[in-house]
């Protein structure tokens, strides 16, 4: 079996995120790091390789990102990936989350997996869609925000938590799987693997390397355009007590509650 | 046509979010000078009659195909096919997990636009405008679209259910050969309840636990609060996920929606997910040893500090004032 695993570069959570006024992008200069919610695709991978229930031939982690993206990848190799691609090239600049996916359904392609996975969201973009865009271009069955993967005949049995409850649905391979964050927790890259991460295979490809037609990614393949940025309506600030002495803090809070009447 | 809204349902039911956006896909049609339908995916309890009391939020015409339920690519295959044939111009999602899932693929299906998390649309100049706020809601980007169909995903709670419609709307069948890979992924079971069934709708005050708490123990401390306050407990899906606390107390994206007269949220960072189920409290307050929460920026009163060390204080203090 073969799994890509799909991350993305996102802001450092240390880096305060904003709007480009210009460009109506998000501003992405500054520290850059690997996705969190795409640790848990990574490490669900690792499990099933390490289940022994179905022979995992590869872990590929794969991204499209404009820099070098090597601080991502390496943390992704790091985690257990055993090569990495890397999608660059202008012209995918300003693509929204329909052309983004189709840019990745065609790295996807080229790669030919048995399994994609992918993080539930992106620290950044906050979509929860990309994966359900991707398997449709690919014509594969899709689920999202699984907790509980297992692999059974050749099939994904998976569990997940849904409008009226919890669903478990069988799916058949080759399909694309975002996990939610309550599948598993990520293992700490050992050093060794740290250090092993720069030696693994890196593949630079090129829009033109994987077939990817220029008029639908980027600014002119996007479909929507932000037209405005707004500030969020203004919400009077809330009274914030830091806990120094617990039992002056506590009579803060009962004085509080007992103004609005909430202790009748 | 101008506006198609995706109708969810379960056990002979529509899904209340379903119901806000038929009501906002019809008050937006009209504003355009068109048309809001329906569309409901499922079995034999899609009958006629129930079909037919979508007419009641305003839409005159409800598609109704037979598909399997509870999983989104047949819903794309029938949305495709009814967008393609009647040329609608935007597709409309209440919140949910599956209103995404399925606006990803029909944007993919149809090389369309999508905007998710929407918590407003307006028409401007003879189209849809849809308001969606970004960064952990620290602006709201008004994103336009340059080709139809539009794709407009809301977000949890986002359109209220206006009743005021004819109170019948047409059903018209529609037969639709699903895609190979639509049915690919079978539901074994569907709407497990995991954990006891408790009721948090009707209280009036609630204390909330998140992974904060450390583990499920941690409950305990919010058990002894909400008896002392006289309320129920809540939970985010988090730990709901992590079988700290039954599925029917979570808060949330697919959990309840409440609005209770005190939301006490302890050990909750406040995620979005968490935020649209819980925002229309009357009064929050947070207690979380993270100075940069999230759920500071739309608490009332946040405590800053050790929830070990407040909550068993805090329930005694309660106790003895309340006599």
């Amino acid at each position: 079996m073969k799994i890509c695993v799909l991350v993305k570069e996102v802001p450092d959570a240390a880096v305060e995120k904003r709007m480009d006024e210009g460009t109506k992008r998000l501003d992405r200069s500054g520290e850059t790091t690997l996705n969190q919610f795409d640790t848990h695709a990574i490490e669900a991978a690792m499990q099933i390789r390490e289940g022994g229930a179905v022979e995992v031939d590869e872990i590929v982690a794969v991204t499209m990102a404009p820099s070098e993206a090597g601080r991502t990848l390496n943390k992704a190799v790091a985690l257990g990936a055993d090569r990495s691609v890397h999608l660059t090239d202008d012209s995918l600049a300003g693509s929204d989350v329909a052309a983004t996916g189709y840019a990745l359904a065609k790295v996807l392609e080229a790669e030919s997996p048995d399994l994609v996975l992918l993080g539930q969201q992106s620290a950044d973009g906050e979509c929860y869609t990309i994966g359900a865009v991707v398997a449709d271009h690919l014509k594969m069955p899709s689920l999202t925000q699984v907790i509980k993967l297992d692999v059974e005949g050749g099939k994904l049995r998976c569990e997940r938590q849904a409008e009226y409850g919890y669903d478990t649905v069988e799916v058949e391979l080759p399909a694309v799987i975002s996990v939610g964050d309550a599948i598993n927790e990520p293992r700490y890259p050992s050093l060794k693997a740290i250090m092993g991460a720069k030696k693994k295979p890196r593949d630079t490809k090129s829009a033109g390397d994987v077939g990817i037609e220029a008029d639908r990614v980027g600014e002119q393949g996007s479909r929507t355009e932000v037209i405005a940025i707004n500030p969020p309506p203004q919400k009077e600030a809330g009274e914030i007590i830091e806990d120094e002495d617990t039992n002056e803090t506590v009579e803060k809070v009962v004085a509080w509650l007992e103004e609005r009447k909430l202790l009748a | 046509m101008s506006i198609l809204v995706y109708a969810l349902h379960y056990e002979g039911e529509f899904n209340k979010n379903s119901l806000g956006a038929v009501s906002e896909g019809a008050k937006l049609a009209k504003e355009l000078g068109g048309e809001a339908a329906a569309v409901v995916v499922g079995g034999d309890d899609l009958t006629d009659e129930l079909c037919a009391t979508l007419g009641n939020y305003g839409v005159s015409k409800v598609y109704r195909a037979k598909a399997p339920e509870g999983l989104a690519q047949p819903v794309v295959d029938v949305m495709a096919k009814v967008i393609q044939d009647e040329g609608f111009k935007y597709a409309l999602f209440g919140g949910g997990l599956l209103g995404f899932e399925i606006g990803a693929g029909l944007t993919a299906r149809l090389g369309a636009g999508v905007t998710m998390e929407v918590t407003a649309v307006k028409a401007q100049e003879g189209k849809l405008v849809a308001e969606r706020p970004i960064l952990q809601d620290s602006a709201i980007v008004d994103v336009g679209y340059v080709s139809e169909p539009g794709i407009i995903i809301g977000r949890l709670n986002a359109f209220d259910i206006a009743e005021g419609g004819d109170g019948s709307a047409e059903v018209v069948d529609v037969d639709v050969q699903l895609e190979d890979h639509s049915t690919k992924a079978v539901m074994v079971q569907r709407g497990e309840q995991r954990g006891a069934d408790v009721n948090i709708e009707d209280a009036d005050i609630l204390v909330a636990g998140g992974r904060g708490l450390g583990k499920a123990e941690g409950f305990e401390l919010c058990e002894s609060l909400a008896e002392a306050l006289g309320g129920a407990v809540a939970a985010t899906r988090a730990v709901v996920d992590a079988g700290w606390y039954p599925y029917a107390a979570q808060i949330g994206q697919t959990g309840k929606t409440v609005a209770p007269k005190l939301y006490l949220a302890a050990g909750i960072s406040g995620a979005i997910q968490h935020k649209v189920g819980m925002q229309g409290s009357e009064n929050i307050v947070a207690i979380n040893k993270d100075p940069n929460a999230p759920i500071f920026e739309f608490s009332d009163l946040g405590i800053v500090g050790d929830l070990n060390k407040i909550l068993p204080k805090l329930t005694e203090a309660v106790k003895a004032k309340k006599g």
